[in-house]
C-alpha cells in the first residue's frame, strides 16, 4: 500500500497501523500506552496524527494503514494536542523526579523534556494519594501513576493472571486489587511483568538505589529453568542491582517472578562459592577437582561393600537439560543406580 | 418443548380479529383516546393534537403487559408480513430507502448500519438494544419501554432477520425497575405465543432476546462500553479499530440501536417508506421524541416531525415558558449538548440545523432555561455530569473536563481570573478532538455554546464579579436601601444570629461578612412597590 508521510511517499504492508508504519520510516512517534504485544487501548492519546479527511487527529497506535492515506505527524495542530495531553497529565503528577527511582528511564521525562513541557499549567485537585507496599518485591504509588493501563493488560493478556484492575471512574480512577485488599492477598503471583512496562515510577521494585545513567546491562540467560528466558541485569559497578526482561527475545519481554526479582542471591554473603565437603563433621570449602577425586574416592570403597543402591544422587532443575542428563547416566550406568532425582519435583 | 403448538400466520391474525373489539371497548369506556376512521387510535387534548406520534403511537393506549393488546393494534403484522414475503436484502433496502436516522444520539442512518452486518459473513451475529438511557432529565426510552415494549421486541426481531443475527439483547439500566419488569413479561409472553423464538410462525426464522441491566454508568450507554459491560468486563469505550457492525460483542457483527430507533422500525414496515419519508425533513425523516422539561408549562414527552422549529415546541406544545418570565434558552441534547439562545428558537429541529448552531439533536433532553438562569451555572452543572461520568480512560476527557470544571467553579464563586475563558476555549478545543469516545468529544459542548452565546454573562462573573441573572449565591450581595420602614421583619427571619442589626422604624443594615445569602430578607421584606432588601 502506497502512503504518504510527512510528505514522503512509502510502500507499507497491508494491516499494519500507522505507527508501525512510521516507525519503520524511522519516525518517532511519542507512546505512552502501547505496547505491540497488547491488544491497542488508545488511552494517552499521546500518538495522535493527522489523517488527511478525517475531522479529529486519530490515534496512530489503533488506526490501520489505507491506500493513498496521507498522513501528517507534525502539524500545528497535533503537536499542540500532544503538549497539552501532556501538561494535562504532569498537572496531576507529583514533581519528584529528583528522588524518583524512574528518572533517567521515564518516558513521561522524556516526552515532557522533548515537548518542553516545564511543568503542569493546571493548578487543582491532585490524584488520591494511596500506595500498596504489601508485596514483598515491587510497589505501587498512585500518585505518579498516568493510568495507561499498561500493567492491567500486561497482567490479563500475557501474564494471564488479571490480578489486578481499575476501581472508580474519571478522575478518581486507580488502578487497585480486587476489593482493595492489596497486592499480597491478590492472585498476584509476583512476576513483576506489570513493573517492567510501567511507563514511568508508579511501579517500581524494591531496589537498592541507582540511577539508570550509571549502569551497564549485561545480557544474559536466565539460569533458573530451561525455558531460557533472555534479560538484561543491570550492574552498578560490581553488583547487579536491578533485571529487565529483554524483548527481542522468545521470552517477549516477560520473566517470572524469580528471573525478574530473584537475583539478590548473587552478592549474597551466603552464597556458595565453592563445593563443600565435610571434614571433622564440619564443611569445608574445597575445589571442584578435590570434590570429584573425593566422591570417586569414597564410591570405589563404599560400593563393594554397601551396594550401588546405597548411592542416591539429586540434581538441580538450573542446570541444563544435558547436564542433567550426563548426571542419571553417571548413576545409572557407571554407578549403577536408579536412585537419582531432581529438586523440581521437591 | 416439542409438544408446543407452532403459532401460525392465521391464528395470529384470529388473535387480532378477537381482542381489537376489546381493546377499542375498553379505550372508548376510558376516554382518554379517539379512534379514527384508518383504525388508528390516538391520544385525545390540546398537548397532543400538536404531535405526531410514531414512536410513542402506543403509550397510554395499550396495556403493555397484554400482547394482545400490541396485537390488536397491528403489533408483529410487520414481522409476520417481512418473514413470509421479503428477502433480509429487501429490507435492509428499505431501511436505506426510509433513511431512519438513531434516535440514540449520534443520527447515524440505521439501514447503512445494518447493511454493514449483513455483508459481514459470520457464524454468529447479535442486535442489542440500547436502553441504557443515561441523559439527566430523560425519559424517552423509558416511557417507550414501559408502555409499548413489544415494538421494542419487534424491532430487533426484524433487524435480526435482515442482518442474519438470532440473538438479541436489550441492555437495560437497572434504575428503570418497571421497564425491566414489562420486558421481561413482554419476552416471555412473546416466546410463549411463539413470535420469539424458535422457528417463528414455522418459516424457520429464529430470534431469541435477552436482558442485561446496567448499573447506573452514563459512559456504558456508549456503544462499545455497553459491549464491553455485556460482556462482563469494566465498562469502558473501546478504541475502534474495527466497526461494532463487523466485530463488537464477543468480536461477532452487532447491530446496536436505540429503543426509539426500534420502536419506528415496525411502523416503517407497517406502514411503508414513502409514507414514512413524507414526515419531518428530506434528511431528517420521521419524528423526534423530546423530553421537555425545566421552566416549561406543560414538561414531558413530546413526539414532533423532524424539522419543526424549537418554538412551536416550547411555545405551542410546552405552553411557554413558566410563571410568566421570559425565555433565556434551551439545552438540546444532554450533557454533551449545547445552549441555544433567544434569538435562534426559529431553528427547525433537526439534525444538521441543530449541529449548525454548536448544538446538537442527542437523544431528545430539551431543558427550558427562563431569565433568572445563570448560563455560567448551566455550564458547570452539565460538566459536573460529564467529570462524574467520564470512565477515567483516556487522558483529555479524565483530566481535561476535570480541569475545565475548576476553572468554572472558580468563575462562579467569584474567583474568575482574566484569561479564564480564553483558556476553557483552548482547553475544550484539545478534549474534543482528542478524547477517545463521544463522551469526551462532546463534553465541552455546553461550556462552548454558552461562551459562544452568553460571553456577556461570563465576563460579568469574571471582571465585575456579578452574576446577572442573580442565581451565582457567592456573587450576590443583599442591601437594605433607605426604602426600610424598620419593620424588624427581615432581622427576625434571618437564620444568622447578629447578621441584620438596626432598631425598630429605622433602617436596617446586613452585616455582609457573616451573610450567607439566603434570600430570606429579601423574601419577607414587605416595602411596597419596591422592595427595601435589593439583590445586587
Ligand atoms: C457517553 C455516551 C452515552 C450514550 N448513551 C446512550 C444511551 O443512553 N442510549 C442510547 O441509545 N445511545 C447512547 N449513546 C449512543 C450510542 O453510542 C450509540 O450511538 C447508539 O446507541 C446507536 O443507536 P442508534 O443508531 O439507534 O442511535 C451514547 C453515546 C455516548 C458517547
Ligand atoms: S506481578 Fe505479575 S501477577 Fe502480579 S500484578 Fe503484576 S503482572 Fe500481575
Ligand atoms: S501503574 Fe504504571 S503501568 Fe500501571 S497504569 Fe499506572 S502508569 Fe500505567
Ligand atoms: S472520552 Fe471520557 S468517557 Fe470516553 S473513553 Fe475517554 S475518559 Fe472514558
Ligand atoms: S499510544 Fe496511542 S493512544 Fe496511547
Amino acid at each position: 500500500m502506497n502512503i504518504t508521510i510527512d510528505g514522503i511517499q512509502y510502500e507499507i504492508k497491508k494491516n499494519t497501523t500507522i505507527l508501525q508504519a512510521c516507525k519503520d520510516a524511522g519516525i518517532n512517534i511519542p507512546t505512552l500506552c502501547h505496547d505491540e504485544r497488547l491488544n491497542p487501548s488508545s488511552s494517552c492519546r499521546l500518538c495522535l496524527v493527522e489523517v488527511e479527511g478525517t475531522k479529529n487527529p486519530v490515534t496512530s497506535c489503533s488506526t490501520m494503514v489505507r491506500d493513498n492515506m496521507v498522513v501528517n505527524t507534525k502539524s500545528k495542530d497535533v503537536i499542540k494536542a500532544r503538549k497539552d495531553v501532556l501538561n494535562l497529565i504532569i498537572s496531576n503528577h507529583p514533581m519528584e523526579c529528583l528522588t524518583c527511582d524512574k528518572s533517567g528511564n521515564c518516558k513521561l521525562q522524556d516526552y515532557s523534556y522533548e515537548y518542553g513541557v516545564a511543568e503542569g499549567t493546571f493548578k487543582g485537585a491532585k490524584r488520591t494519594p494511596k500506595t500498596d507496599t504489601s508485596n514483598p518485591f515491587y510497589d505501587y504509588d498512585a500518585r505518579k501513576c498516568i493510568l495507561c493501563g499498561l500493567c492491567v493488560r500486561v497482567c490479563d493478556e500475557l501474564q494471564g493472571t488479571a490480578a489486578i484492575g481499575i476501581e472508580n471512574r474519571g478522575f478518581d480512577a486507580v488502578v487497585t486489587t480486587p476489593y482493595n485488599e492489596g497486592l499480597i492477598n491478590s492472585k498476584c503471583v509476583s512476576c513483576g511483568n506489570c513493573v517492567s512496562v510501567c511507563p514511568v515510577g508508579a511501579l517500581s521494585p524494591k531496589r537498592q538505589k541507582y540511577r539508570y545513567w550509571e549502569n551497564k546491562k549485561i545480557r544474559t540467560t536466565c539460569s533458573y529453568c530451561g525455558v531460557g528466558c533472555q534479560m538484561d541485569l543491570v550492574v552498578k559497578g560490581d553488583k547487579v542491582v536491578d533485571v529487565e526482561p529483554a524483548k527481542d527475545a522468545l521470552n517477549n519481554g516477560l520473566l517470572c517472578v524469580k528471573g525478574k526479582f530473584a537475583y539478590k542471591f548473587i552478592n549474597h554473603p551466603d552464597r556458595l562459592k565453592t563445593p563443600l565437603i565435610k571434614i571433622n563433621g564440619r564443611f569445608e570449602e574445597a575445589t571442584w577437582d578435590e570434590a570429584y577425586r573425593y566422591i570417586r574416592k569414597k564410591v570405589n570403597e563404599l560400593k563393594p561393600e554397601y551396594g550401588a543402591d546405597s548411592f542416591a544422587g539429586l540434581t538441580s532443575a538450573r542446570c541444563t537439560n544435558e547436564e542433567n542428563y550426563l548426571f542419571q547416566k553417571l548413576f545409572r550406568a557407571v554407578i549403577g543406580t536408579n536412585n537419582v532425582d531432581h529438586c523440581a519435583r521437591l | 418443548m416439542g409438544c408446543r403448538k407452532v403459532l401460525t400466520l392465521e391464528r395470529l391474525q384470529q388473535i387480532r380479529k378477537e381482542h381489537r373489539p376489546i381493546l377499542e371497548a375498553r379505550v372508548g369506556e376510558a376516554g382518554n383516546a379517539d379512534i379514527n376512521e384508518d383504525g388508528s387510535i390516538v391520544l385525545n387534548g390540546d398537548y397532543y393534537k400538536k404531535q405526531v406520534r410514531i414512536a410513542l403511537k402506543n403509550c397510554g393506549i395499550i396495556n403493555p403487559l397484554m400482547i394482545e393488546d400490541y396485537i390488536a393494534v397491528d403489533g408483529y403484522s410487520a414481522l409476520a408480513n417481512i418473514l413470509f414475503n421479503k428477502s433480509s436484502g429487501e429490507i435492509i433496502d428499505d431501511m436505506m430507502a426510509s433513511n431512519l436516522r438513531g434516535r440514540g444520539g449520534a443520527g447515524f442512518p440505521t439501514g447503512r448500519k445494518w447493511n454493514e452486518a449483513f455483508k459481514y459473513d459470520a457464524d454468529q451475529k447479535f442486535m442489542i438494544c440500547n436502553a441504557d438511557e443515561g441523559d439527566p432529565g430523560a425519559f424517552m426510552d423509558r416511557s417507550i419501554l414501559e408502555n409499548d415494549p413489544h415494538s421494542v421486541l419487534e424491532g430487533m426481531a426484524i433487524g435480526g432477520y435482515a442482518v442474519g443475527a438470532d440473538k438479541g439483547f436489550i441492555y437495560v439500566r437497572a434504575e428503570y425497575p418497571i421497564a425491566v419488569k414489562r420486558l421481561r413479561t413482554a419476552i416471555e409472553q412473546a416466546k410463549e405465543l411463539g413470535i420469539l423464538g424458535n422457528n417463528i410462525l414455522g418459516t424457520g426464522f429464529s430470534f431469541d432476546i435477552e436482558l442485561r441491566l446496567g448499573s447506573g454508568a452514563f459512559v456504558c450507554g456508549e456503544g462499545t462500553a455497553l459491549i464491553e459491560s455485556i460482556e462482563g468486563k469494566r465498562g469502558m469505550p473501546r478504541t475502534k479499530i474495527h466497526r461494532t457492525a463487523h466485530k463488537g460483542l464477543w468480536q461477532k457483527p452487532t447491530i446496536i440501536n436505540n429503543v426509539e430507533t426500534y420502536a419506528n422500525v415496525p411502523v416503517i414496515f407497517q406502514k411503508g417508506v414513502d409514507w414514512f419519508r413524507s414526515i419531518g425533513t428530506e434528511k431528517s425523516p420521521g419524528t423526534k421524541v423530546f423530553s421537555l422539561v425545566g421552566k416549561v408549562q406543560n414538561a414531558g414527552l413530546v413526539e414532533v416531525p423532524m424539522g419543526t422549529p424549537l418554538r412551536e415546541i416550547v411555545y405551542d406544545i410546552g405552553g411557554g415558558v413558566q410563571d410568566g418570565k421570559g425565555f433565556k434558552a434551551v439545552q438540546t441534547g444532554g450533557p454533551s449538548g449545547g445552549c441555544i439562545p433567544a434569538h435562534l428558537i426559529d431553528t427547525p429541529v433537526d439534525f444538521e440545523s441543530l449541529g449548525k448552531i454548536g448544538s446538537i439533536m442527542g437523544s431528545g433532553g430539551m431543558v427550558v432555561m427562563d431569565e433568572d438562569t445563570c448560563m455560567v451555572d448551566v455550564a458547570r452543572f452539565f460538566l459536573e455530569f460529564t467529570v462524574d461520568e467520564s470512565c477515567g480512560k483516556c487522558v483529555p476527557c479524565r483530566e481535561g473536563t476535570k480541569r475545565m470544571l475548576e476553572i468554572l467553579e472558580r468563575i462562579v464563586s467569584g474567583h474568575g481570573e482574566d484569561g479564564d475563558i480564553e483558556l476553557m476555549e483552548d482547553l475544550s478545543e484539545t478534549i474534543s478532538k482528542a478524547s477517545l469516545c463521544g463522551l469526551g468529544q462532546t463534553a465541552s459542548n455546553p461550556v462552548v455554546t454558552t461562551i459562544k452565546y452568553f460571553r456577556d454573562e461570563y465576563e460579568a462573573h469574571i471582571n465585575e464579579k456579578k452574576c446577572p441573572s442573580g442565581s451565582c449565591r457567592p456573587l450576590i450581595k443583599y442591601f437594605i436601601t433607605e426604602a426600610c420602614i424598620g419593620c424588624t421583619r427581615c432581622a427576625k427571619s434571618c437564620p444568622v444570629d447578629s447578621c441584620i442589626t438596626g432598631k425598630v422604624k429605622e433602617r436596617h443594615v446586613i452585616n455582609q461578612d457573616v451573610c450567607i445569602k439566603c434570600g430570606t430578607c429579601y423574601e419577607v421584606c414587605p416595602v411596597k412597590p419596591v422592595k427595601a432588601v435589593v439583590k445586587g
